[in-house]
């Protein structure tokens, strides 16, 4: 995959964030027990980091992610980004959601066009998005309807709608996981390469310890103690080594050993 | 830097996965829906157009035909049913006198007007109701309420207040176009999926983008069916209308020839209304698939 220096410069640069305390507890609703659902999160992100958020499914990975993006508010704790509190809908971040979410009526250009930010001319704005078509390998595609094509495709979409306003943090939720094993490897050596172009600070929500092993600074694993309701941060791991990595090194194969059987898999490695 | 390391809750992966494959839960999790799988509208080609109109005309045709053969058999009394010839005889006798034209055409007037009228008020109705819990909260026990009254008890009222001219028939007919506008677009509004509406929220859409980058889209296909239903209300609405003091149209022809005892024109301006409102229906029905592919 080429270098995506993009000609039209919308980048903001990447904006630190960090969660203190945070936890969320859904409502009981008609006589049901309230939810708590996450506790106790302390995590520091630095500007241009990407981290990778890992736990079974269920456990919460989803909902914190929400609450980074201001699209639902913690019930315990503070969020900030770039140390100012994370407002409703901050749009600071940009998200891709687990589901595409992409207007049925819309062309693929078109859905990425809502991702642009406010006040860039008509120009510039199809320039920007023919460029992120480019990148996400869909120009082909871009006249076409969401119900025109597969789901892999409309993933990628996704992408490049949370990518088109160059944001200060983007977060993805499990944002390559309807992509077939290699068009999978190529979005992330797209996501290095255009981490690389416009540093933005990433928070990746994934289930393949691949994955996170190849893209993240950290992996964070989520989990939730038998004892006690809620998932918080049971395990944080620096991962070595300058992307693009060799992902069959003796270093990363360790620590995928270690994150399987964090997650309570069985990794049969080398014993 | 690891906190509790043992806070991972198990999770089993089948056994048959050897180590090849990091990739966990790729099983477990539903990936949403891809848009994939829905089918295209159908796009009708000639053939099969041609086909459907044939069949529709099937049943119309051998009514007429034993409708013709009952008449002309004289098993049945022409003054309880005419014969095909008589009715078309009958409407050819009021085109002459320059009244069938006038009549289909007033008639048509009225139908189009408190359409358009009642479906915009329709519109911004639903679009409160829809938008809004207060407004809903509000506005809907009443609505529901003017909704059950009968078109027929309206007539007095609007004579009364709207006088015997066209504006008491236009307002009972858009009173009568109002509603299905409403009822579908409120309730389509109310379900459109709260996921675009958050990722419109997402990227930064306000209040009103939203309503016109994401409700509003959304809801295209109901507005145009709560359309298609308003016209066909509207039409129902027009031979109530009529009843009001009216010297024209296809509902006076109605009442008149009742009095006048003329049952071949009552047979002309049934046979009349169910041509009208099924040609005006279909016209809209071209319009919807023009939408439709656009907006579904
Ligand atoms: N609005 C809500 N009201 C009540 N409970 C909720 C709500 N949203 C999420 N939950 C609960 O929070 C938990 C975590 O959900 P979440 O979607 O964050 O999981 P996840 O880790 O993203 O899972 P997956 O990997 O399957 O996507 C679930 O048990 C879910 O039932
Ligand atoms: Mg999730």
């Amino acid at each position: 995959m080429s270098s995506s220096s993009s000609s039209v410069t919308v980048a903001t640069p990447a904006l630190p964030v960090s969660l203190r305390g945070v936890g969320r507890t859904f409502p009981a609703v008609r006589g049901g027990e309230e939810r708590i659902v996450l506790r106790d999160i302390q995590l520091e992100i630095a500007p241009g980091e990407i981290v990778a958020l890992l736990g079974p499914s269920g456990c919460g990975k989803s909902t914190l992610l929400r609450q980074i993006s201001g699209l639902d508010r913690p019930t315990a704790g503070t969020l900030t980004i770039d140390r100012t509190a994370v407002a409703p809908a901050d749009q600071r971040s940009a998200v891709a959601f687990q589901e595409p979410r992409l207007l049925p009526w819309r062309t693929v250009a078109r859905n990425v066009e809502l991702g642009l930010p406010r006040g860039l001319d008509r120009r510039q704005g199809a320039e920007r998005v023919a460029e992120l078509l480019e990148l996400v390998q869909l120009s082909h595609a871009a006249g076409l309807k969401p119900r025109e094509i597969s789901g892999g495709m409309a993933q990628r979409v996704s992408l490049a709608r949370a990518l088109a306003r160059g944001p200060g943090v983007l977060l993805l939720d499990e944002p390559f996981g309807a992509l077939d094993a290699l068009t999978r490897l190529t979005m992330q050596d797209l996501l290095v390469d255009i981490h690389r172009a416009e540093p933005a600070t990433i928070v990746l929500v994934t289930h393949d310890v691949d994955e996170a092993l190849a893209l993240a600074d950290r992996i964070v694993l989520l989990g939730t103690r038998h004892d006690r309701p809620g998932a918080t941060i049971s395990m944080i791991l620096d991962v070595p080594g300058a992307r693009p990595r060799d992902r069959a090194s003796v270093v990363l194969t360790r620590l995928r050993a270690k994150l399987l059987d964090a997650l309570g898999v069985p990794s049969h490695h080398g014993a | 830097m690891s906190f509790d390391e043992r806070g991972g809750a198990p999770v089993r992966r089948p056994s048959t996965e050897g180590r090849r494959s990091a990739s966990l839960f790729q099983f477990v999790s539903g990936y949403g829906y891809s848009a994939a799988g829905r089918d295209l509208p159908e796009v009708s080609r000639g053939r099969t157009t041609v086909t459907t109109i044939l069949l529709g005309l099937v049943l119309p045709v051998l009514i007429l035909a034993v409708w013709w053969v009952a008449a002309e058999s004289g098993a049945i009394p022409d003054y309880l049913l005419p014969s095909p010839p008589q009715v078309v005889a009958a409407g050819v006798e009021l085109a002459q006198a320059g009244l069938l034209a006038t009549y289909i055409l007033i008639s048509v007037q009225r139908v189009l007007l408190g359409f358009a009228i009642g479906a915009a008020i329709g519109l911004v109705l639903g679009a409160l109701v829809g938008l809004s819990p207060l407004a809903s909260k509000l506005l809907a026990p009443l609505l529901g309420a003017i909704r059950a009254v009968p078109s027929l008890a309206w007539v007095p009222l609007l004579t009364i207040y709207l006088g015997i001219y066209e504006e008491p028939k236009i307002t009972l007919i858009a009173i009568g176009a109002a509603f299905p506008v409403f009822t579908t677009v409120a309730g389509a509004l109310r379900h459109v999926d709260p996921h675009l509406v958050e990722a419109g929220q997402a990227f930064g859409l306000g209040r009103l983008a939203l309503l016109s980058t994401v409700q509003l889209p959304a809801v295209v296909p109901s507005i145009v069916s709560g359309l298609r239903l308003a016209l066909a209300q509207a039409w129902l609405f027009l031979v109530a209308a009529e009843l009001i003091a009216s010297s024209m149209g296809l509902g006076f022809l109605l009442i008149d020839s009742q009095n006048n005892g003329r049952i071949d024109r009552l047979f002309l301006a049934i046979i009349l209304l169910g041509v009208l409102g099924k040609t005006t229906d279909a016209l809209v029905g071209l319009g919807e698939r023009a939408l439709l592919q656009r907006w579904g």
